[in-house]
């Protein structure tokens, strides 16, 4: 019987961390971030029918980068969770934490698995609080680690001084449409305005209704720079 | 099929391709659907939700339903709610068996955003209509044994631009109306209003007044269905579907057309 060959946990856990990582190296950013009046998910996306961000319940927002279709696997999968629990207890106990844990077990348990393929991915699940104090922006990595926090959120490849420029511009005072120029300016290393690459989203509470997720239509994000 | 460990979801969470709720929730939870059999002597069973209506006006559908529950002869709720938006421009009522019926409710609204919210786009109306009948006809086993739950689908056909009306039997048949449909004990009364003064040209606040005055002739002739309830201030609820959406027609304005409807019945008994 020939004995497998050693390869320590150190070296192992490091090939698949690279292997995930050059999965979402290549692709766009996505800034997810609190705004004056509720969150916007903003991402660079040449395309107006494979989404990036979408909606997941009543006050549940998604962005993904890497592999569109584990993002896509995942995205399905927290809607069938949220609506299975609204449906069998309440709308309101639905929550971003109970999702975002079970996008952390199930992303890093495929990076801990022998024989299975890291999910080349990197999620947000960003969730409007009943009171503003409670919005929560998560933030799931391709080992399954998360983060959370109310502060705005980079999927994806940026540099250090961009996403430090977001954080200190994208705040919870900043109107929409400043917001989504910034996370313009971070995604696009420039100020040109590029409103037909960008596909925005945003949880509104004052939408009215349960629902308060909306994808703005170009037209309107284009009239962003048309104000400024 | 024997979970990796680590992937903390069943397959079916994970799976592709379907984007029906009723048919994920029969994988993982079968025990949250409405039941499929049940002790068809259970009293509850008794337990009716009576008229709705829906009619089409000019520029839209009306539907409207009665507030009363019976057990028998016992009324057993004066304010329950059996006409409800299933999304953001149909409306679904229900007559029957209560507990069921606002179940399949229930399911029918999931089903329709979690398709929604899955495919980015929502369900055409005839799309929605025949998942409706889908989900009735899982009741079959119980409809054969005089438990049925019966639905009336209406709403805003976006891309014919027109109101249409879909009325249901038990087994989960799907009949599109020209005109007008009723469900429920009291229905045969209210359709005999309905034919005499529904004209497809009506406006909205003919259509409002006839849907109401439907219900109130189906509450003359059926004890089960209620009229207005001047004393508490409960009266049919009504729902409108046109190009902007569903909207309830608030109770302060049901309450004003109902009352002018009980004006006229005085006004002609005392003439007569």
């Amino acid at each position: 019987m020939t004995t497998p060959a050693y390869v320590s946990p150190d070296q192992w856990m490091s090939d698949r961390a690279d292997y995930a990582r050059r999965g979402i190296e290549d692709e766009h950013a996505v800034v997810v971030a609190r705004y004056a009046d509720g969150i916007c998910m903003v991402a660079l996306n040449p395309s107006r029918t494979l989404h990036r961000t979408s909606e997941i319940h009543d006050r549940i927002g998604f962005a993904s980068v890497g592999r569109f279709d584990e993002s896509e696997q995942l995205r399905v999968a927290g809607i069938r969770l949220a609506d299975l629990r609204g449906y069998a207890y309440d709308r309101l106990d639905v929550t971003g934490l109970s999702l975002a844990t079970t996008y952390a077990q199930v992303i890093g348990g495929a990076f801990a698995t022998m024989g299975q393929k890291p999910y080349e991915v990197e999620l947000a699940v960003a969730e409007l609080g009943l009171v503003r104090s409670q919005d929560r922006i998560f933030k799931i990595s391709w080992d399954g680690s998360i983060t959370e926090g109310t502060a705005p959120m980079v999927l994806g490849p940026m540099s250090p001084d961009r996403r430090e420029t977001v954080e200190e511009f994208l705040i919870d005072t900043t109107p929409l449409d400043d917001a989504v120029r910034c996370a313009a300016a971070a995604l696009t290393a420039s100020s040109e305005p590029v409103p037909d690459q960008l596909e925005v989203s945003i949880l509104d509470p004052r939408t009215g209704g349960r629902r308060t997720f909306r994808r703005l239509a170009a037209d309107r994000v284009r009239t962003f720079w048309d104000a400024a | 099929m024997i979970q990796p460990w680590g992937t903390m979801l069943p397959a079916p969470f994970l799976a592709a391709g379907n984007d029906s709720f009723a048919e994920f929730t029969r994988t993982v939870a079968p025990d949250l659907l409405p039941p499929t059999t049940l002790d068809t002597s259970m009293p509850e069973l008794l337990r009716h939700g009576t008229t709705v209506v829906a009619l089409k006006y000019s520029s839209g559908v009306v539907v409207a339903g009665d507030r009363r529950a019976t057990m028998g002869t016992l009324i057993v709720q004066h304010d329950i709610e059996k006409v409800f938006g299933a999304d953001d421009t149909s409306v679904i009522g229900v007559a029957g068996a209560a507990g069921l019926a606002i179940e399949l409710v229930r399911l029918f609204q999931t089903e329709l955003e979690h398709y929604e919210k899955i495919e980015g786009r929502a369900l055409s109306l005839e799309g929605r209509a025949a998942r409706l009948s889908i989900l009735v006809r899982s009741n079959l086993a119980m409809a054969v044994q005089g438990i049925a739950v019966i639905p009336v689908f209406a709403g805003w056909d976006a891309v014919h631009h027109r109101g249409r009306i879909f009325s249901y039997d038990g087994t989960g048949g799907r009949y599109e109306e020209y005109a007008f449909s009723t469900a429920g004990s009291g229905d045969i009364f209210a359709k005999a209003t309905l034919k005499q003064l529904h004209r497809l040209d009506m406006d909205r606040d003919e259509a409002v007044q006839l849907a109401v005055r439907a219900i109130y002739d189906a509450s003359d002739d059926d004890a089960a269905t209620a009229g207005p309830d001047l004393d508490r201030g409960i009266y049919p609820v009504v729902l409108i579907a046109d190009e902007d959406g569903v909207t309830k027609i608030s109770t302060e304005n049901v309450a004003l057309v109902a009352k002018r409807i009980l004006d006229e019945v005085t006004r002609s008994n005392e003439s007569a």
